[in-house]
């Protein structure tokens, strides 16, 4: 049941860009804290679902979110809890937090097949409609680099609404075609036959960049760029096109956010190693 | 049981199961026995982590079926890369989900289980022996996975008695209790054997994951996890695991290694994992 029972506008970042850009000369926001901002928008609106967020900035956008304008959000300490009370950043129930819940690895997969799970997950490529490898660069059988395996990715985006994020924004991730499909994209569920694949729902790829979504043919697009980042710069470190002529600037933290950030979720400041300067 | 007993019922060829979860309460123990053997082209089935990584740096592996081989702090093992990259084992890559669904049709002699997991993935391509199967009640198509029956499996636990009544008394069970139902044959290795009655009497019943039913041996080994963790008795040694993905790096290391740590019987890898956290303790830092 809902925390508070309160319904969430699901509104996006668009609008509250211009009023933001004055109070960031103020506080002085990091580029890290702006993606941390975005990836806590990300959940907005996702309601009562378990949260899977891989990554620093993931991490302290979800709390913060949670935190936030999404109190009915589910977070899990990474290993065995649910958490209510979450613990300190990249720390298990053991660091403290309260626990509200047991999730054993075996529970996951039965939540997840629920569809009750929203995920960020981390990209080695992606392309265009949202495809994601995380499995091997080069020829599966026989790769150039293995990487970390298709993991849970090929589960997670045919079962619930999955979003990615890139610390490091290049064209080396962001591909024509990547070499092995972990996450099933937009094409590739479309393209699909039966009423299987009526639960894929890819929202966002967040990266140190921009904030950027699916047009209605499924092809990304830039929703927003950082600010200070121009849409040359992101199509310079993008081997696909990318349109950015609806493009508004990614807001900034209010000032409850930075606070929030830099004093309860991630004092030690965890996310300028992920995202420096 | 002993170690080396659980070793003589194992064959080259065989598909074997190991329990546990990436660097988290692994078979360590057994496995490390395995490589005393001549053992070799087995089929390994794991939620991989150094128990994959240290049968294929030894060659014993002729393909890998795995959710993932990683050793948690550190993403990937670096064994198991090389042997990916140099193309020595052949690989079943699958979804996590799909992998759990493989164990739980093998437990239940069930030739599969559908998921959506999968569908329109690379998967399907990386293992093309998989089908889909079609809904009789609705619209909808699955992937059919195939359920995975194992020779033997090799599981570690904190407790068992000695009839094979195994528990568990961290956070997660993982999936020990499938792999042993999968099996044809399980061997147990637990911390410590106690009394039946001393099972139940210091933890709540829901412990009791795996029964004698499924469990044909069980080998008390006290540290038989280590390097990885067997919460609540010990956590992951980090600089211990470490040392051993450093020692991946070059041959003359990993020979280094293989001497010191792996070419002994199970009181010497103790003594010699004592030796190594005295000396990193005298020398103040890490090994």
């Amino acid at each position: 049941m809902t925390t508070t029972g309160r319904t969430d506008s699901g509104r996006t970042d668009a609008g509250r860009t211009d009023a933001g850009r004055t109070d960031a000369g103020r506080t002085g926001a990091t580029r890290a804290e702006i993606c941390a901002v975005a990836c806590a928008d990300a959940w907005r609106g996702a309601g009562e679902v378990l949260a899977h967020a891989v990554g620093t900035i993931p991490a302290v956008g979800v709390r913060l979110a949670r935190l936030t304008h999404s109190p009915d959000l589910v977070l899990s300490d990474g290993e065995a809890f649910l958490m209510s009370d979450p613990p300190p950043l990249g720390r298990t129930a053991a660091a403290g937090g309260t626990i509200e819940g047991w999730v054993p690895f075996r529970r996951i997969f039965d939540i997840l097949s629920s569809g009750r799970r929203h995920s960020m997950m981390g990209a080695s490529q992606v392309d265009r409609y949202g495809n994601q490898n995380i499995s091997a660069i080069g020829d599966w059988r026989r790769p150039e680099r293995a990487l970390i395996g298709v993991r849970g990715a090929p589960g997670n985006t045919v079962n619930h609404r999955t979003d990615y994020w890139v610390a490091r924004h290049t064209a080396r991730v962001f591909v024509p075609a990547v070499d092995v499909v972990s996450g099933v994209g937009n094409d590739r569920a479309r393209a699909h036959t039966s009423t299987s694949l009526r639960f894929h729902n890819l929202g966002v790829v967040i990266s140190n960049l921009g904030v950027f979504d699916y047009d209605e043919r499924g092809r990304m697009r830039v929703r927003s760029l950082h600010p200070g980042v121009s849409a040359d710069e992101v199509a310079a470190n993008t081997a696909f096109e990318l349109d950015a002529s609806a493009a508004g600037t990614t807001r900034l933290p209010d000032d409850h956010e930075l606070e929030l950030i830099r004093t309860v979720i991630d004092p030690t400041a965890a996310r300028d190693r992920e995202v420096p300067g | 049981m002993s170690l080396a007993d659980v070793s003589q019922q194992i064959e080259s060829g065989m598909t074997i199961g190991i329990g546990g979860w990436g660097s988290r309460r692994k078979p360590m123990a057994l496995v490390r026995d395995l490589l005393r053997t001549d053992i070799k082209d087995l089929t390994v089935v794991s939620f991989g982590g150094p128990d994959v990584g240290l049968l294929c740096a030894a060659g014993r592996v002729r393909r890998v079926v795995y959710g993932f081989v990683s050793l948690d702090s550190i993403p990937l093992d670096p064994h198991f890369r090389a042997a990916r990259e140099n193309g020595s084992v052949a690989t079943s890559e699958y979804d996590e989900g799909m992998f759990v669904a493989a164990l739980r049709a093998g437990a239940s002699r069930l030739s599969f289980l559908p998921t959506r997991a999968g569908l329109e993935s690379d998967v399907m391509a990386m293992n093309p022996q998989l089908r889909t199967v079609a809904s009789p009640y609705d619209d909808d198509v699955y992937v059919a996975v195939p359920g995975i029956r194992l020779d033997v499996s090799l599981i570690h636990l904190n407790r068992g008695d000695i009839h094979g009544n195994g528990q568990y008394l961290g956070p997660d069970p993982y999936f020990d209790d499938l792999f042993a139902m999968a099996a044809d044959r399980c061997y147990l290795s637990v911390e410590r054997i106690v009394a039946t009655a001393e099972l139940t009497a210091a933890a709540p019943v829901q412990s009791l994951l795996v029964s004698r039913l499924f469990v044909t041996g069980v080998v008390e080994a006290l540290g038989g996890a280590h390097f990885t963790s067997c919460e609540p008795d010990y956590a992951r040694d980090e600089p211990f695991q470490a040392a051993y993905a450093r020692a991946a790096r070059d041959e003359q290391s990993w020979r280094e290694f293989t001497e010191r740590f792996l070419a002994v019987d199970d009181a010497g890898y103790q003594g010699a994992v004592e030796e190594l956290r005295a000396s990193a303790a005298a020398a103040g830092g890490k090994p």
